[in-house]
C-alpha cells in the first residue's frame, strides 16, 4: 500500500517536472506568437507582456510583401515535384539493384551509400557551375533535379533494405502469367512498398521543405521562384530589425510545417526513426 | 539472336530502372564532387566562370600557412560539436526514461519535445535571435535573473552557448524517439530480474540499459556528431558567425569565402578538406561505439 503511494507520487512529480520542461521548450514559440500581433514600440519595451491591442495588420502586411500565396505555392510545387520524381526513380533504382545484383548495380549501390557521408558544403560551388552549364539555375526544374540528385542515396538505400524483404515468389508468379517487368514492378511490388513509401515522402518532404542553401544558390536571382524560408529571410536584415514584420513572417512560414507535422505526427515520429535507424 | 534479345531487354530494363536514379545522382552529386579536386588548386572567383586558373598548391599553403581564420572556425566546431552531442544525447536519453514511464501527458509530452525538429534550421535560429536579443532582456528585467541579462549572441561565449542553446532544443526530442523505440525494445523480464538480484539504479543503467541500447546510442551519436560538425542554417541565421568571426562553423568559413570574399576556388579547398574531416570524424566515432555494442 505505502509502496503504491510512493510510487504514484513519484511518477505525479516527474510529470509535473516533465510538463515544466515541455513549457521552457514551448515557450520560445509563445513569445514569437504572442509579440507577433505587437506593434514595434510594445515589442522593445516589454516582450514578455500579453498584447494589450492585437494588431492583426502585422500579418496582412507581412502577407503583401513577401507574397505568401505565392512563396508558398513555390515551396509546395518545388517539395512536391521532388518528392514524387525522388519516390518513383529510387525505388526503382533499388528494385533493380536488389533484383539484378551484377557487379555493376553492386558498385552503384555502394556509390549512393558512400555519397551519404558529402557535406553540402563540399559540393555546392562547384553544383553552381555545373547548374549554370547545364542552364538549370533559376528554373524550376533545375532545383528539382538538384533535389533529386541530392535525395536519391538515402532513398535508394531505404527501399534497397525494405525490398529485399519482400518475397520474389509473389513476382514469379506474375511472370508467369505473362507480366513484363514494369507491370511485375508497378502492379505487385509497388504497392507492397507503402511503408517504406511513406518513410521515404516524410524524410524528404522536411529536409526540402525546409532547405534554405540550395534554393539561394540555384534560383538564386529569379524572385518569381523564392521559397518560403529564403522569403523570411528579408526581413532579418543586418542593420534594422522591424519586428513587427519579423515574427508575423516566422509564424507564417513555420505554420505548415507545424500543421503537416501536427496532422500526421503519428507517421512522421515512426517514419523519422526508421529513417535513422536504417540509416 | 534469341539471346541476343534477351539480353537486349535486359539493357533496356536496367536503363528505365536504374537510368533515371544514376543520371541525377551523377550530374548532382559525383560530377561536382570530382570538379572539387580540380577547382581546389584555382583561382575560381566564381564571377569570371570560366576563368578559373590553376594556382597548383598556392591554395593549400594559404589554408595551412596564413588562414588563422579557417583553424578558429575548426576549433569552434569542434568544442561545439563535443559540448552539443554530449548535451543533446544526454537530454534526449533523460527525456525517453521520463516519457517511459505511465505518465498521462506522454504522448502530448513527446509531441512537444519533438517539435522543433521539424522546423528548419533557418527558421530556429530567428525564432531565437529573437529570443536571446528581446526576450531574455525582458524575462531578466522581470525576474533579475543575472543569467538572462547576458549579453547574449553579443559576446564570443554567449554565441557560442547560444548556438549550443538552440542545437539542443532543436536535436533533443529527434534523439529522444529513437531511444524511446529502444528501450520499448528491451524484455521487461530482463529489468525485473536485474531488480530482484539487486540492482540499484546507477547500476541498472550503467549494466542493463547502457548495454542494450548500444546500437541505439551509436545511431544517435553519430547522428548529432554529424550535424552538430556541419552546422551551418542555424549559425548563418542566429549569430552570422558573429561577433566578429568568433563562432564562425566551418560550413560557414566556406561559405563566407566564398560567396561574401568571393573566393571560389579557395572555398572549394576548403570544402574539401571539410569533406576529410566529416569522414574522419564520424567514421572513427561510429568504429569506437560500435566496438561497443553487444549481440543480445
Amino acid at each position: 500500500m505505502q509502496e503504491t503511494s510512493r510510487y504514484r507520487l513519484s511518477t505525479f512529480i516527474l510529470e509535473f517536472a516533465a510538463i515544466l520542461l515541455a513549457l521552457i521548450f514551448l515557450s520560445p514559440f509563445y513569445l514569437v506568437l504572442t509579440n507577433s500581433v505587437k506593434g514595434l514600440r510594445e515589442i522593445l519595451v516589454d516582450a514578455a507582456s500579453f498584447p494589450q491591442v492585437f494588431k492583426w495588420g502585422n500579418y496582412a502586411e507581412v502577407w503583401n510583401i513577401i507574397n505568401f500565396p505565392k512563396a508558398f505555392w513555390n515551396s509546395f510545387q518545388i517539395t512536391g515535384l521532388s518528392v514524387i520524381f525522388i519516390v518513383l526513380f529510387s525505388s526503382m533504382a533499388a528494385y533493380q539493384i536488389v533484383r539484378r545484383p551484377s557487379k555493376f548495380n553492386t558498385f552503384v549501390f555502394l556509390l549512393l551509400i558512400s555519397a551519404m557521408i558529402i557535406p553540402f558544403q563540399s559540393l555546392m560551388l562547384q553544383l553552381v557551375r555545373v547548374t549554370s552549364i547545364l542552364e538549370l539555375r533559376g528554373e524550376i526544374y533545375g532545383i528539382v533535379a538538384c533535389y533529386l540528385g541530392f535525395g536519391m542515396p538515402l532513398s535508394v538505400f531505404l527501399f534497397h533494405g525494405f525490398i529485399k524483404t519482400v518475397p520474389y515468389e509473389l513476382e514469379e508468379a506474375a511472370r508467369v502469367d505473362g507480366s513484363n517487368p514494369y507491370g511485375v514492378f508497378f502492379r505487385i511490388v509497388f504497392p507492397l512498398l507503402m511503408p517504406i513509401i511513406v518513410t521515404v515522402i516524410i524524410l524528404n518532404t522536411l529536409w526540402i521543405w525546409n532547405d534554405y542553401l540550395l534554393p539561394v544558390l540555384v534560383i538564386g536571382g529569379n524572385k518569381d521562384l523564392t521559397t518560403l524560408p529564403v522569403a523570411v529571410t528579408k526581413f532579418f536584415g543586418q542593420y534594422t530589425k522591424k519586428w513587427d514584420l519579423a515574427l508575423p513572417g516566422l509564424v507564417m512560414a513555420i505554420t505548415p510545417i507545424l500543421l503537416f507535422f501536427l496532422s500526421l505526427q503519428k507517421y512522421i515520429v515512426e517514419g523519422v526513426t526508421a529513417g535513422s535507424v536504417k540509416g | 539472336m534469341r539471346k541476343a534479345l534477351h539480353l537486349q531487354k535486359g539493357w533496356g530494363q536496367q536503363m528505365v530502372f536504374l537510368g533515371p536514379c544514376l543520371l541525377f545522382f551523377l550530374t548532382i552529386v559525383v560530377t561536382p564532387f570530382i570538379l572539387g579536386f580540380y577547382y581546389s588548386s584555382t583561382d575560381w572567383n566564381g564571377l569570371d566562370l570560366d576563368k578559373a586558373v590553376w594556382t597548383g598548391s598556392a591554395n593549400w599553403k594559404r589554408i595551412f600557412m596564413n588562414d588563422d581564420k579557417f583553424w578558429d572556425s575548426l576549433f569552434f566546431t569542434l568544442r561545439f560539436t563535443a559540448v552539443s552531442v554530449v548535451g543533446a544525447n544526454i537530454l534526449g536519453l533523460l527525456l525517453a526514461f521520463i516519457l517511459m514511464t505511465a505518465l498521462k501527458t506522454k504522448k502530448i509530452l513527446r509531441t512537444v519535445f519533438f517539435m522543433p525538429n521539424v522546423i528548419g534550421g533557418i527558421l530556429l535560429g530567428y525564432i531565437w535571435q529573437f529570443i536571446f536579443t528581446k526576450g531574455f532582456n525582458t524575462i531578466g528585467d522581470l525576474t533579475g535573473i543575472s543569467f538572462f541579462n547576458l549579453p547574449w549572441l553579443g559576446t564570443p561565449s554567449t554565441g557560442f552557448w547560444g548556438l549550443v542553446i538552440v542545437f539542443i532544443w532543436q536535436t533533443a526530442g529527434y534523439m529522444m524517439v529513437i531511444y524511446i523505440a529502444a528501450l520499448a525494445g528491451i524484455p521487461k523480464d530482463l529489468i525485473e530480474a536485474a531488480k530482484i538480484d539487486g540492482a540499484r539504479a546507477p547500476q541498472l543503467f550503467k549494466s542493463v540499459y547502457v548495454p542494450l541500447i548500444m546500437p541505439a546510442i551509436t545511431i544517435c551519436l553519430f547522428l548529432t556528431t554529424s550535424n552538430a560538425f556541419k552546422m551551418f542554417d542555424l549559425n548563418l541565421s542566429l549569430t552570422k558567425g558573429g561577433p566578429g568571426t568568433s563562432t564562425q562553423s566551418l560550413a560557414y568559413n566556406i561559405y563566407s569565402e566564398a560567396l561574401i570574399n568571393n573566393r571560389y576556388g579557395l572555398g572549394t579547398a576548403k570544402a574539401l578538406l571539410f569533406f576529410f574531416a566529416v569522414s574522419i570524424i564520424t567514421i572513427t566515432q561510429v568504429w569506437i561505439t560500435k566496438r561497443k555494442e553487444v549481440s543480445s
